[in-house]
């Protein structure tokens, strides 16, 4: 029976070899996702060790705000000197310095341009010398208030020399630096993994990275010969209190490594999440292959029978091809993982400014998944397949193979059942429940309403396949072709599902984001009155900051009725972490905005009614709230505003705005008088933003436009993503009409017998092709927009008011499926039109 | 209009016409220079042991496939000479076929079936020879069915009606009634005689059944690549007899390896 079995795989390889690619596809997402990972954390850990080698202690206060990794940068607390000065004296200890290290140090270029980074920081520091692994390239360190030295890299990308003044924006409004020194690192490096760094006389640094006198962020111990690290530590520790951190170097290395390693592990998620999508595309496409294969195989299958096989045999026989198809599928798809997770680690790389990458590897877990997924879900999708070749009878080996238009009655009141129960548990997730059960409901949802549908597809198959036909009815390879696709709705069903799963998730998105969208325009459009935005560079993971004077300054020019910024900073509130919002006065911000507001004392915070009303907060509720920076207070609720009136939800008076981890404003908003034209006041906003060149003054309407941008961006991802499951899908289609021209051989032999020309025999093939892709995309859009709905208006407290339908976008995604049906057409349709016609006729 | 020797218009011709498959050891020589002539208006069988080369010279003639030699005409068309789009275009204006087997398209109707090759062509059919075809072919109240819903006989009545409906220079037909019982087959060749008796159809026709033969004006005998005898007007057991006579061992029955 095994021999059997290979003999009819090795026989039908390349059919195998296609409906295997999406297994091949899904396994490369996972394994690559999981090499990726394995890689990265490894990467970090090495760059830690390597950035604190020379540490042997080190004591840091408690962060004031403990923020997790995906809400943003965690901002260190500062310690005073007389901490340095009590490690220091303490036995054991050799040496004891105080650093300063501070994100948000920005270089200005040569050009004139602010050094960028994605990812790695832009460190301000206070130069304390050299330590085992920096090198001083040229120069000196600083020594005066008005020297700085930078580090190779930094040197590099903005091209300075020794003795160059160089213009440096941070938490102050931009100095000018003259540049004294340059230094490397061991190994030639320029860099410790692409971090820009800037390095102040001390008392600068302090002032103008942290904003205060006489602290800083850490002290550095190295411990005296013979004495080990953690002696001091054990020392150290209970000396100084519960506020401060007490760490060996190896300890501050792997905590650093931990926060990055738990941004990876969402990316990873992500990653795993579209793997799935994959794998569940590539369900339906092997589900296929395989009922195609077994409706091949009936007369062979039944002459197994005949001889005496039984059922059990006749499912094993499937079976076990599908484990061998798995299999292959799983080793390729791990190398292919392997690639591409060593190909997305270069990526990283290169955009974090040089990381040095840790050596791949292949850790277990990508080995034992990618085998556990291969043959998993090959084996799951072979099973209906294997059940329904136990069914065949053995006189189906004497007979000629026909193959029954069985009834749609079965597969359609259960996949009516299964749609409704998916539809349910989505509603339920959507408006009924929550907590952690919502995204379960919605994610179950959304899988079972997709196997629904796709159950319920080969009885809309016949009436809309046989709608769209009409369309290429004009010639007779289009009606052949038309014909020839509604011929086996069950087969056109699920090739067209994949298709919709794909199609179906971009276009619920998409329904979303242009929701998302279309309600900010006209929320903004009916609330914000200020005409001119001061908005700085969003492209950093710390925003940044400008000069509060050139608020004050703006205010002064001629037409304009009220300037105002904001600051920001994540806080918390209660007991969560929360973005909170600051302005020096509220009254100027909301006349600057275009509602009016009292000002707030220094005990008295403003929420917006969304928010009360979700922490069942009243007018007088007494609030506990600890800045990034400052000291813990409680603020008492002064005033409530309606939602989107003013920025933020969370408003915080001027006297807090010391104790946020950056103290300038991070966007402003002008006013005009009534009938002063933009164009009359922005040019003088912009010529005072000259040393701000983060930042720039726009109107109303461009603010807008860039806001939105942002959801084309999410968008536009999601289409890349999803392009990996709906490439699949097409697969798919190239699968069902390779099959579709093998099993009519003798049918395309008859046609060019009697007169059918090769390009007429193409044309027949594409409109099949077609018909079957835009049938799919139709789904997929209908479906989409219904779940994109359904998810808009559950947010309708969230913001989100307005339903759109990317009625565009959704045309777009048919052209598209059309054009796909025509490329996955071209290799069938070049195998048909090529075959030879004698040996077609005589084709069994 | 070409004529034949005997002073009759011709349909189709062959001349010297070789055609060998494969090579060195394998090599197969399936016509040694056949030069045969078909009669516009006129039943032809052509008859032979397997292997004798009928089917090849009805493929050869039909432009279905190359000869190595030599030089075949449909009409007053050199067909050796014609490419695959102008050969594709001979097929669907002057060429008919009916094959052994699966000779209909199943998605199509019975009456679809007729029409295709007029409706790959772009063509019309003439009302009154659409009325007298099916009349003839007794399929009026079954037009409207599927192939699978149609028994073989009727299927090849259909198949034999779309051959019909293009009026053809030629209808080639294959073995028309090797997968069908005696009576369906019966009828199907009463059928193929009225056709070139009442309307002056010509069909070339290759079978290795006698009785099927006798239905022929004339029968042609190809044995090992070449035309070994003629028989004008035949019946059943003439044909039986001649196909005796060849089957002697002097005359070798499978083709010979060169």
């Amino acid at each position: 029976m095994i021999r059997a079995t290979l003999k009819s795989l090795l026989a039908r390889k390349l059919r195998l070899v296609l409906s295997g690619l999406a297994v091949i596809l899904g396994v490369m997402f996972v394994s690559g996702a999981l090499v990726l990972t394995d890689t990265l954390n490894r990467t970090f850990d090495s760059i830690f060790a390597d950035a604190y080698a020379s540490t042997d202690v080190s004591v840091a206060a408690k962060p004031k705000v403990e923020i997790s990794e995906m809400d943003g940068e965690e901002v260190a607390a500062t310690l005073p000197a007389s901490v340095v000065r009590t490690v220091q004296t303490q036995p054991g200890v050799r040496s004891a310095t105080g650093r300063v290290d501070a994100d948000g140090a920005r270089v200005i270029g040569a050009d004139g341009k602010v050094l960028t980074s994605f990812g790695p920081p832009r460190m301000g520091s206070n130069w304390t010398g050299t330590d085992e692994i920096m090198q001083m390239r040229s120069g000196r360190g600083p020594e005066t208030p008005g020297e700085i030295a930078m580090n190779a890299a930094t040197a590099e990308l903005a091209g300075y020399r020794v003795g160059d003044q160089v213009p440096v924006l941070t938490q102050q409004p931009k100095r000018v630096f003259t540049l004294v020194g340059i230094w490397g690192y061991t190994g030639g490096r320029d860099s410790v993994s692409g971090v820009q760094e800037v390095a102040f006389t001390t008392p600068v640094a302090q002032e103008l990275m942290l904003g205060a006198k006489d602290v800083f962020t850490s002290v550095t111990v190295q411990t005296a010969d013979g004495v080990s690290p953690e002696e001091v530590r054990d020392r150290l520790a209970p000396l100084l209190g519960d506020g401060y951190q007490v760490r060996t170097g190896e300890q501050l290395a792997a905590d650093s490594a931990a926060g990055l390693k738990e941004g990876i592990s969402f990316f990873n998620q992500i990653l795993l999440g579209f793997a799935g999508v994959a794998l569940f595309v590539g369900i339906f496409l092997i589900l296929n292959t395989f009922s195609i294969v077994v409706a091949q195989r009936t007369r062979e299958l039944a002459l197994l029978r005949a001889m005496g096989a039984s059922r059990g045999q006749v499912i094993n026989s499937v079976l076990v091809e599908a484990v061998i198809v798995g299999l292959l599928a799983a080793v390729l798809g791990l190398a292919a993982g392997i690639g591409a997770g060593a190909g997305l680690g270069a990526l990283f790389s290169s955009m974090g400014g040089g990381m040095d990458l840790a050596p791949i590897g292949v850790p277990l877990s990508a080995v034992i998944s990618a085998f556990t997924v291969g043959v998993l879900v090959t084996v799951v999708a072979a099973v209906l397949p294997a059940l329904r070749a136990s069914r065949i009878s053995p006189i189906a080996a004497m007979q000629d193979v026909a193959t029954p238009d069985r009834p749609l009655t079965g597969i359609t009141v259960v996949g009516s059942l299964v749609t409704a129960a998916g539809a349910a548990a989505l509603g339920a997730g959507l408006f009924v429940a929550s907590g952690d059960s919502v995204l379960w409901l919605i994610l179950g949802g959304v899988l079972v309403t997709f196997i629904g549908v796709a159950l319920l597809t080969p009885l809309i198959s016949r009436p809309v396949v046989s709608l769209l036909g009409r369309l290429f009815a004009w010639s007779v390879p289009g009606r052949l072709g038309r014909l020839n696709s509604g011929r086996n709705p069950r087969r056109t069903a699920i090739t067209a599902a994949a298709l919709m799963v794909g199609i179906a998730l971009v276009t619920g998105v998409t329904v979303v984001m242009d929701s998302a969208k279309a309600s900010l325009k006209s929320e903004v459009a009916s609330v914000l009155k200020a005409q001119i935005l001061i908005n700085g560079d969003q492209d950093t993971a710390q925003a940044p900051t400008f000069d509060p004077a050139i608020l004050t300054r703006t205010e002064a020019i001629p037409g304009v009725r009220a300037a105002a910024g904001m600051h920001t900073d994540m806080a918390k509130v209660g007991a969560d972490v929360s973005y909170v919002v600051a302005t020096p006065d509220l009254s100027r911000l909301a006349e600057a905005y275009g509602t009016t507001a009292a000002t707030l004392t220094p005990g008295q915070l403003a929420v917006s009614d969304t928010e009360a009303t979700e922490r069942g907060w009243q007018t007088g509720a007494r609030v506990p709230v600890q800045t990034s920076r400052g000291e813990p207070r409680t603020y008492t609720v002064a005033a409530i505003y309606p939602e989107n009136s003013l920025p933020g939800r969370i408003i915080l008076p001027a006297a807090a705005i010391p104790g946020f981890g950056a103290t300038g404003p991070v966007m402003g908003f002008v006013r005009l008088d009534d009938g002063v034209a933009v164009s009359a006041v922005l040019p003088q906003i912009k010529t005072l933003l000259a040393d701000s060149p983060e930042f720039s003054a726009i109107d109303q309407q461009t603010f807008v436009d860039e806001q939105a941008a942002q959801f084309d961006q999410i968008i536009m991802m999601i289409q890349i993503l999803l392009g990996l499951a709906i490439l699949i899908a097409v697969l798919g289609v190239v699968n069902t009409l390779a099959l579709s021209v093998l099993e009519r051989t003798r049918e395309l032999g008859l046609l060019r017998a009697i007169g059918l020309g090769r390009a007429q025999t193409m044309r027949m093939i594409t409109v099949e092709a077609v018909v079957i892709a835009v049938f799919g995309a139709l789904l997929g859009v209908v479906v989409g927009a219904g779940m994109g709905s359904a998810v808009t208006r559950a947010l309708e407290n969230d913001g989100i008011t307005q339903l759109v339908l990317p009625w565009t976008r959704m045309a777009t995604y048919l052209a598209l499926a059309a054009l796909v049906g025509i490329f996955a057409a071209v290799l069938p349709a070049i195998r048909a039109a090529r075959l030879n016609i004698l040996n077609a006729i005589a084709h069994d | 209009m070409a004529v034949t020797k005997a002073g009759e218009p011709v349909a189709a011709r062959a001349e010297e016409i070789w055609k060998v498959y494969g090579s060195g050891e394998a090599r197969v020589v399936a016509l040694r220079g056949v030069s045969a002539e078909f009669g516009r208006g006129r039943f032809t069988a052509i008859m032979g042991p397997s292997g004798s080369g009928k089917s090849t010279l009805m493929h050869c003639l039909a432009g279905l496939d190359t000869i190595d030699k030599g030089t075949v005409h449909v009409g007053g068309t050199e067909v050796s000479r014609l490419g695959d789009k102008a050969l594709t275009r001979l097929r669907r204006d002057r060429i008919g076929f009916i094959f052994q087997q699966f000779n209909l398209l199943p998605t199509l109707s019975a009456a679809e079936n007729i029409r295709l090759p007029l409706d790959i062509a772009g063509r019309k059919a003439n009302p009154q020879w659409w009325d007298t075809v099916i009349a003839t072919v007794g399929l009026a109240d079954r037009l409207g069915h599927r192939p699978s819903q149609l028994s073989g006989g009727q299927q090849q009545r259909v198949a034999c009606a779309r051959a019909l409906m293009g009026r053809p220079d030629v209808i080639f037909a294959d073995e028309p009634t090797g997968n069908l019982d005696s009576r369906s087959g019966a009828e199907v060749l009463s059928f193929l005689r009225s056709s070139v008796r009442e309307h002056g159809q010509t069909i070339v026709m290759v079978t290795h059944d006698p009785v099927a033969a006798s239905y022929a004006d004339r029968v042609v005998f190809l044995a090992d690549g070449s035309i070994v005898d003629e028989l004008a007007d035949p019946t059943a057991d003439t044909v039986l007899d001649t196909m005796k006579r060849l089957d002697t061992p002097d005359v070798p029955a499978a083709p010979v390896m060169l």
